[in-house]
């Protein structure tokens, strides 16, 4: 760890020492997720999402084992599979239903703990690599959310599996025969089921593989706070449990009662009534629209309309693309030495002006396309970018930031000494009683 | 000469104080902006130039009336004599085009309908089930089991729609969630058939019902293959103790037993996720006050001098009572 005060793993068990010596693990984990290490005393309940996510990885790997035990990756049989789980499996209902809006909430927390990264500057030295294998996290994700909705084999999985590979038909000469590579034919069937199902089960696990990294990666200069200020000393800084975990696990449970209320209570509103129509190639939906969790990036896609130079779906495919790969270079776009939005006051109207961005770009992916919607979604879609690609580093060179608070205790204990002075004295904040 | 150098200079100045990262992508930002500017200009001119005109289905197709069941709302639970009652019209009129191929006999227990009355259910059953002669070999049929699923009145699409003037009645076990608007929806298309208005039709000739269709504004196309079902009331004859067969409430119940057959599970769901949204709110409860807890004591340890340090408020309390202040 990269803190000198640290506390070190002291085996009590004659066991657990016995162990340690031979096969450190039980000090991996104290020192991960345990008393050692050492976490800023000031994080908010946004630091609270990574957990969550982590929580929700573990959901979907469980109930997706254990969906994977009933379903049938046949084109003539995954529906029937479906219903067969949902009817006369014991609790199947339950477990499918925890799946599928366990996805929708794994998108949830991402999406919290992504922003969360965007506002507080998460992504910033020394933590470039935390982000960015945290932006190969979030790839994973859809990849696997994509093919896991393919599964059921319903009109909306059908379509999607049309409509998401036919992207690739868009680069010229390679286009084509790529996306008959991915499907394995030259429309989804039998070939591309099967694999998608293979896919959909390997890839939970490098993305469990990929959190491995992404949390030894931040474990090294340790985790981001509110203010953006590094760690000074020890009393900056609380042991991840007991403190930490007990802040996790209310909240956990608390967030999960939220999750419970939409599995039990609103199964069905996250996802679309077409997909409980068995595939069927001859009849394409009226309106083929992805997942929630995709839809900014549709939006994207549908905006250009035009054939300038390259084909308008090209242009479509490659800023789709481009809006995301971009944020792998979010470290070196945005050059401010100032962390938090909270002490960036031009920065943080510009956060909000692109997450109300980001917002319209969800609605006009899932309406219907219109001149209106396409015209609205041109304007959001062209605002995403300039926000990254423009206005972000004009900001960091020409933002005046506020003054930062010297340490965390400081940020954190602002005024505290003053209170804790015997009431007529005349001390007034700014010092800070010191820990012994 | 020295101007025209100038302008390169600054250009290269400006680069270089942006950093060539920052350049090169704002450089692909602003080309994407100006395709996407040119998208907007080339949409807005071409909607200026053909403005899109108020399509038939956009005024005339209808939200779907407002249905309440028994299983709605999160304590919902299904009304089996309504359940039993939606059955019926659909055994003695839906039946007939319309499978259930995701529903078995045997899943009729739920409903209330005891053993005995499922078999005969099923060995009553208008079609029989897909089987083989046990002689011959050769195709044959044979009557319904309790374990069996609903045998669909039409061995293939082909014949379905070879029956229906090529159009196919979709199988209702999953109906109520295949449909935007649910039960509300199925309920409004039973109960929605009206003649169109000579207004209607003068307004968008395209609309006008051809031959063999029927004009009904909840259907997305307003034009529906399916001729109305349940034509008058008593077309069922409801047992003794059971409201009055109206066309409308007959509607309601097929749409109750409907629902039922796409969520059979839906009793067991409202229950368990009251006890596990009843045992996260607990467990969040405690969770809270632990947490509470473990950081107070954490107060007290990391910051001796701080606020709660027992010496300090000890302090605080002897100052405050000597100057006479309150709590």
């Amino acid at each position: 760890m990269s803190f000198s005060w640290a506390k070190k793993y002291e085996p009590k068990h004659p066991f657990m020492k016995w162990m340690d010596e031979r096969l450190p693990l039980p000090r991996l984990v104290y020192g991960a997720i345990g008393g050692g290490y050492p976490v800023p005393r000031n994080l908010n309940y946004f630091w609270n999402f990574g957990v969550l996510a982590g929580i929700f990885l573990m959901i979907q790997i469980l109930t997706g084992i254990v969906l994977a035990m009933w379903y049938f990756s046949s084109v003539d049989g995954a529906f029937n599979s479906v219903e067969h789980i949902m009817r006369d499996v014991n609790a199947g209902w339950l477990i499918r239903y925890a799946h599928a809006n366990g996805a929708s909430f794994f998108f949830i927390v991402t999406y919290i703990h992504i922003f969360r990264g965007l506002y507080y500057g998460s992504y910033k030295a020394p933590r470039e690599l935390v982000w960015m294998l945290g932006l190969v996290i979030y790839l994973l994700m859809m990849a696997t959310a994509f093919m896991g909705y393919v599964l059921p084999w319903g009109q909306m999985s059908y379509w999607a599996a049309q409509v998401i590979t036919g992207f690739f038909s868009a680069f010229p000469l390679i286009g084509e025969p790529l996306r008959v590579f991915l499907l394995g034919g030259y429309a989804p069937d039998q070939a591309t089921l099967t694999r998608f199902f293979s896919l959909h089960y390997l890839l939970p696990f490098v993305i469990a593989g990929v959190v491995i990294l992404h949390i030894w990666a931040l474990h090294i200069p340790g985790s981001s706070n509110p203010t953006g200020v590094d760690v000074k000393d020890e009393k900056d800084t609380l042991p991840f449990h007991p403190f930490y975990t007990a802040k996790d696990g209310w909240f956990a449970a608390g967030f999960l009662a939220l999750y419970a209320v939409v599995t039990f209570y609103a199964p069905n509103m996250l996802g679309h009534p077409d997909n409980y129509i068995p595939a069927n190639p001859l009849s394409t939906p009226a309106h083929i629209v992805p997942e929630w969790y995709f839809l900014p990036f549709y939006a994207i896609l549908k905006s250009f309309t035009v054939d300038f130079i390259l084909p308008a779906k090209l242009w479509g495919v490659l800023a789709m693309f481009a809006s995301i790969l971009l944020l792998f270079f979010l470290p070196w776009l945005d050059k401010s030495p100032v962390r938090s939005g909270a002490y960036r006051p031009i920065f943080k109207r510009f956060f909000w002006i692109l997450m109300v961005d980001v917002v319209i770009l969800t609605w006009a992916g899932g309406a219907v396309p219109g001149p209106m919607v396409v015209a609205v979604s041109q304007v959001a879609t062209l605002y995403y970018f300039l926000h990254f690609l423009v206005i972000l580093p004009l900001i960091a060179r020409y933002e005046t930031p506020l003054p930062l608070p010297s340490s965390i205790s400081e940020s954190v204990l602002h005024g505290e000494a003053a209170e804790s002075a015997p009431a007529g004295s005349r001390r007034r904040g700014g010092s800070v009683a010191t820990a012994e | 000469m020295g101007f025209l150098m100038a302008i390169p200079a600054s250009v290269m100045a400006f680069i270089f104080r942006l950093g060539w990262v920052r350049f090169i992508l704002g450089g692909i930002g602003l080309v994407l902006a100006g395709i996407l500017l040119l998208s907007f200009v080339v949409g807005i001119a071409d909607a200026l130039r053909n403005p899109t005109e108020e399509t038939a289905q956009h005024k005339l197709h209808e939200h779907p009336k407002a249905l309440h069941l028994a299983s709605d709302g999160p304590f919902g639970h299904y009304d089996n004599q309504q359940l039993q009652r939606g059955f019926q019209v659909y055994k003695e009129v839906c039946a007939a085009c319309h499978g259930l191929s995701l529903v078995s006999f045997r899943d009729l227990h739920a409903m209330g309908y005891e053993e005995a009355e499922i078999k005969k259910i099923a060995s009553d059953w208008a079609t029989e089930v897909p089987s083989i002669n046990p002689d011959t070999g050769e195709a044959a049929t044979r009557k319904a089991l309790s374990s069996d699923r609903f045998p669909s009145p039409y061995a293939n699409e082909t014949a379905a729609r070879a029956a229906n003037n090529n159009a196919l009645p979709p199988d209702l076990s999953l109906i109520t969630k295949a449909r935007e608007g649910g039960a509300a929806y199925i309920y409004s298309l039973l109960t929605g058939y009206r003649p169109q208005t000579a207004e209607e039709v003068r307004e968008f000739p395209d609309i006008k019902t051809p031959q063999g269709l029927h004009y009904n504004p909840y259907f997305p196309n307003l034009n529906i293959a399916m001729p109305r079902p349940i034509t008058s009331d008593g077309q069922v004859t409801y047992a003794p103790g059971n409201p009055a067969p109206t066309v409308d409430q007959m509607a309601k119940d097929v749409a109750a037993f409907l629902v039922w057959a796409g969520e059979p599970k839906l009793n067991n769901r409202h229950s368990a996720g009251f006890a596990v949204v009843l045992f996260l709110l607990i467990a969040t409860v405690l969770g809270y006050f632990a947490y509470r807890n473990v950081w107070a004591e954490a107060k007290r340890k990391v910051r001796v001098t701080g606020a709660l340090d027992p010496a300090n408020q000890a302090k605080t309390r002897r100052a405050k009572s000597k100057q006479g202040i309150a709590g």
